[in-house]
């Protein structure tokens, strides 16, 4: 231990308190007034705080807070306005034919609104955040329609799903079968060429021609004598240069040899289910998205 | 007679080991089991083969063995973590770096918590056994109490840390941030702590010093608060004795409530108290200063310890926690302030009249930063505990941003400051290998603290305004993609940040390295007397 002595410190001569631990002093500076002040401050910012609002508990509940604040009050308090100022719009919607709302500019633009924020919370997660879809789930912005591109058929699609088990009303889309069961090899080598050959691309002659029939005799029932598809059955156009799985050789051998059986939910049915109104404005934007007939 | 008592012990361990294995319901759990076997059956050999053989009996000195195994294994750990953190801060980035072969073991979500342990309980740690096994002995001028109980510390830690971390890649986790190992792990931590609390107190009660330095009332607070922390947050009851799984004693608002309550006193007393008794012992040392104010210690001492334990509701805003604990939470955390200022005024003035140090010693300016670094997020964290900077706040990067403000800033730059103050003094050189190096650390850590916490402070606002975005209509504007898409360049900014930071740590490493195996032996001075 070494006997205070008076440290040199900035302008003032401070002593130590005398102690030393491995050749470590201690100065014994006062608090600094502006530390100090503002340690005070906060103290009675907390204090005033905790009277304003719910803070302290007693035996039965807490103190409430002069200012009667809750979080889920004021929550709920946020919602009532949106859905006050909502409720005519809301209603004219669930009214309205859904073939006309695009003549009224008002209701069209709330359930565009509406309907954006039900798809990025419900349908991004398939079809992407920017519709533009994902292998296996159908790109909404073009034309191409599995199942038909007006309002109502979208509508449709989107109330009850496409091959959901949950909804005895689901789009009646029968699965496409896993040829490799009943074809021969060659028979699914020669098909593939077909369908290469009347989507536009690179094909071998010999192998197509063979293929003609291989596709007369097990596909034409579902795509059509011309292979451009069937809406009701949600039958794929082949013809065109737009897929779902995939258009080159490879994808077309492995949907043609195991089948293809996707799925889209049911909306208005099972646990994830929908409003009414949920459903018919991401249904108009859905068409409005571009691509709507 | 202790001897045979160590090898019966060690037996028992090895066949319990064997036979857990044998019957393990799950496979990280027979890992463990076989590794802890192989542990205690080459202990046991070991054991044998040195029984009944005479002691060496511990001279006059300190135990500083101990210490220099704690510097290396911070130093290992600290490489470890950090080069785990850039990996998964880049598979966020860069999500194929979740590769499709390693899938289920070295995925985000099995790295993460690697990272985070591996950061603040294995490099962290290490840091603060060492630095205090040596901050007790030289300021109470004794020699560590309870002979080699401070060598069982340091490896039953280390094992701990080594079963954690290949626990969390196996998918062994209770899934409590910061808690996630499992049952006979945490019985196991509960063991080595309260030897760690032995060895302290034993050292301190043994003190030949009149008074208790200020750095050990902040490492003794630290270890107090953390054995109850681990206690509560971990009591579980365990599926089977030969499974990892076991189910938590709280349930709902309430494990959320001790969780969090345990989740930021591990910030508070881990990563703040604890440093903080680092930073009250090499900061007056390498500045060669008294320490500014013996009446701010004690004030923002207790003040620190007493409001600390009740800010744990602030992480729990707008969520099923009551409104009451969270206006509670947020009100302790304001008042917390002042108290966390203390230290870094009495940091950051002990300089005065050493100022000039800053432009000739890197490893000042590497402390000054930290205590710097220290004050900036101890403002941060109060001003985010305000429910409104919350609402904006929480859930976001900035949050990740705050954490290693703190982490790499306060954490990391003391530990480097007292790892390059310790390493000459422990192996006994005359000065480091090279402090054109330090400055290379010293800058390279700067930059990346920069980087990260800047690039996540944009990010963290930035998906706070996307996602309370609403049209006039009241409508999200915004969908969790958009805000993820958003995030891209920041994201690959914090990974940058990162690397840099991890590079000065590599170079740190090569530094310390060197200083302990190529520079030349301190010529012998008069024999080390406990200073008086």
């Amino acid at each position: 231990m070494s006997e205070k002595k008076p440290q040199s410190h900035g302008k003032n001569q401070v002593e130590t308190t005398g102690h030393t631990w491995d050749g470590i002093e201690e100065l014994n500076n006062p608090l600094p007034k502006w530390w100090l002040y503002t340690f005070y401050a906060c103290i009675l910012f907390a204090a005033v705080y905790t009277v304003l609002y719910p803070a302290w508990p007693l035996f039965s509940g807490e103190t409430p807070g002069i200012l009667g604040y809750s979080t889920r009050g004021a929550e709920a308090a946020e919602m009532k306005t949106w859905e006050a100022q909502n409720a005519p719009l809301q209603t004219k919607l669930d009214a309205a034919d859904l073939t006309t709302v695009k003549d009224d500019p008002a209701l069209l633009q709330y359930a565009n609104s509406a309907g954006a924020a039900v798809f990025k919370t419900y349908c991004i997660q398939c079809h992407g955040a920017g519709a533009a879809g994902n292998k296996g789930y159908p790109n909404l912005l073009d034309d191409d329609w599995l199942h038909g591109g007006t309002i109502d058929a979208i509508y449709t699609t989107i109330q009850h799903g496409v091959r959901s088990p949950t909804d005895p009303d689901t789009r009646p889309a029968p699965d496409m079968p896993a040829w490799g069961e009943t074809l021969k090899p060659e028979e699914i080598t020669s098909v593939v060429q077909y369908v290469l050959k009347i989507s536009g691309q690179t094909f071998d002659a010999t192998a197509a021609d063979a293929g003609a029939k291989v596709f007369t005799d097990n596909c034409t029932a579902c795509h059509g004598d011309d292979a451009k598809g069937n809406k009701d059955m949600g039958a794929p156009n082949l013809t065109d240069a737009i897929w779902l799985y995939g258009g080159d050789q490879a994808t077309i051998t492995q949907t043609v040899e195991k089948g293809r059986s996707g799925v889209m939910p049911s909306w208005s049915t099972g646990s994830a289910k929908l409003s009414e109104a949920d459903i018919r404005s991401v249904a108009l934007y859905v068409h409005g998205l571009g691509g709507g007939q | 007679m202790w001897d045979y008592v160590k090898l019966i012990v060690l037996g028992t361990i090895a066949l319990c080991g064997a036979v857990a294995a044998n019957y393990a319901r799950d496979f990280g759990y027979e890992v463990h089991a076989i590794l802890i076997t192989v542990v205690a059956a080459g202990m046991f050999v070991w054991q044998l083969r040195r029984i009944d053989e005479p002691k060496p009996v511990p001279t006059d000195e300190y135990l500083d063995g101990v210490i220099r195994a704690g510097v290396i294994a911070t130093m290992f750990w600290g490489v470890v973590g950090m080069l785990a953190g850039v990996f998964i801060a880049s598979q966020l980035a860069f999500p194929s770096l979740n590769f499709i072969w390693a899938h289920g073991y070295l995925n985000f979500g099995r790295l993460r918590p690697v990272h985070t342990s591996g950061v603040i309980f294995a490099f962290g740690g290490n840091a603060l056994l060492a630095t205090s096994f040596y901050v007790v002995q030289r300021t109470s001028a004794a020699r560590l109490w309870g002979g080699n109980l401070a060598w069982f510390v340091f490896w039953g830690y280390n094992l701990f840390i080594v079963l954690a971390a290949s626990g969390y890649v196996m998918g062994v986790t209770q899934a409590k941030e910061y808690a996630e190992p499992e049952w006979y792990m945490d019985l196991w931590l509960t063991i080595v702590w309260l030897a760690y609390l032995a060895v302290f107190l034993g050292t301190i009660i043994k003190r030949k010093e009149p008074h208790i330095y200020v750095a050990n009332w902040f490492y003794l607070s630290f270890i107090v608060t953390i054995a109850m922390l681990h206690v509560f947050n971990n009591l579980s009851i365990p599926v089977s004795i030969f499974g990892s799984k076991s189910v938590q004693v709280f349930s709902g608002v309430q494990d959320m409530m001790v969780q969090w309550w345990y989740g930021h006193n591990a910030v508070g007393f881990f990563l703040t108290a604890g440093f903080l008794g680092m930073m009250y012992y090499f900061v007056p040392k390498q500045a060669e200063r008294p320490v500014y104010s013996y009446k701010l210690s004690i004030i923002h001492f207790w003040a620190l310890i007493f409001l600390y334990i009740w800010a744990g509701p602030h992480h729990l805003h707008y969520t099923a926690l009551p409104d009451w604990a969270s206006t509670l939470g947020m009100v302790f955390s304001i008042m917390l302030w002042m108290p966390s200022w203390g230290g870094m005024i009495n940091g950051l003035m002990t300089l005065s009249g050493a100022w000039d140090k800053l432009r000739t010693d890197p490893i000042m300016r590497m402390m000054v930063v930290s205590v710097g670094f220290y004050g900036m997020s101890t403002f941060e964290g109060p001003m985010m505990s305000i429910k409104a900077v919350n609402s904006l706040s929480h859930y976001t990067d900035w949050t990740i941003g705050h954490v290693h403000s703190g982490a790499l800033g306060w954490n990391g730059m003391i530990t480097f400051g007292a790892l390059y103050f310790l390493t000459p003094r422990l192996w006994n050189r005359d000065r480091l290998y090279s402090l054109k190096l330090v400055s290379w650390h010293f800058w390279l850590a700067t930059i990346g603290i920069v980087l990260y916490a800047s690039s996540m402070w944009v990010s963290g606002i930035m998906e706070g305004l996307m996602w309370r975005e609403v049209d006039a209509q009241g409508y999200l504007v915004n969908s969790f993609a958009d805000t993820v898409a958003a995030r891209f360049p920041m994201l690959v900014t914090r990974a940058t940040g990162g690397s840099l930071y991890l590079t000065g740590v590599l170079i740190m490493a090569f530094n310390l390295w060197k200083t302990a195996t190529a520079m030349p032996e301190k010529a012998p001075a008069a024999t080390a007397v406990p200073a008086e």
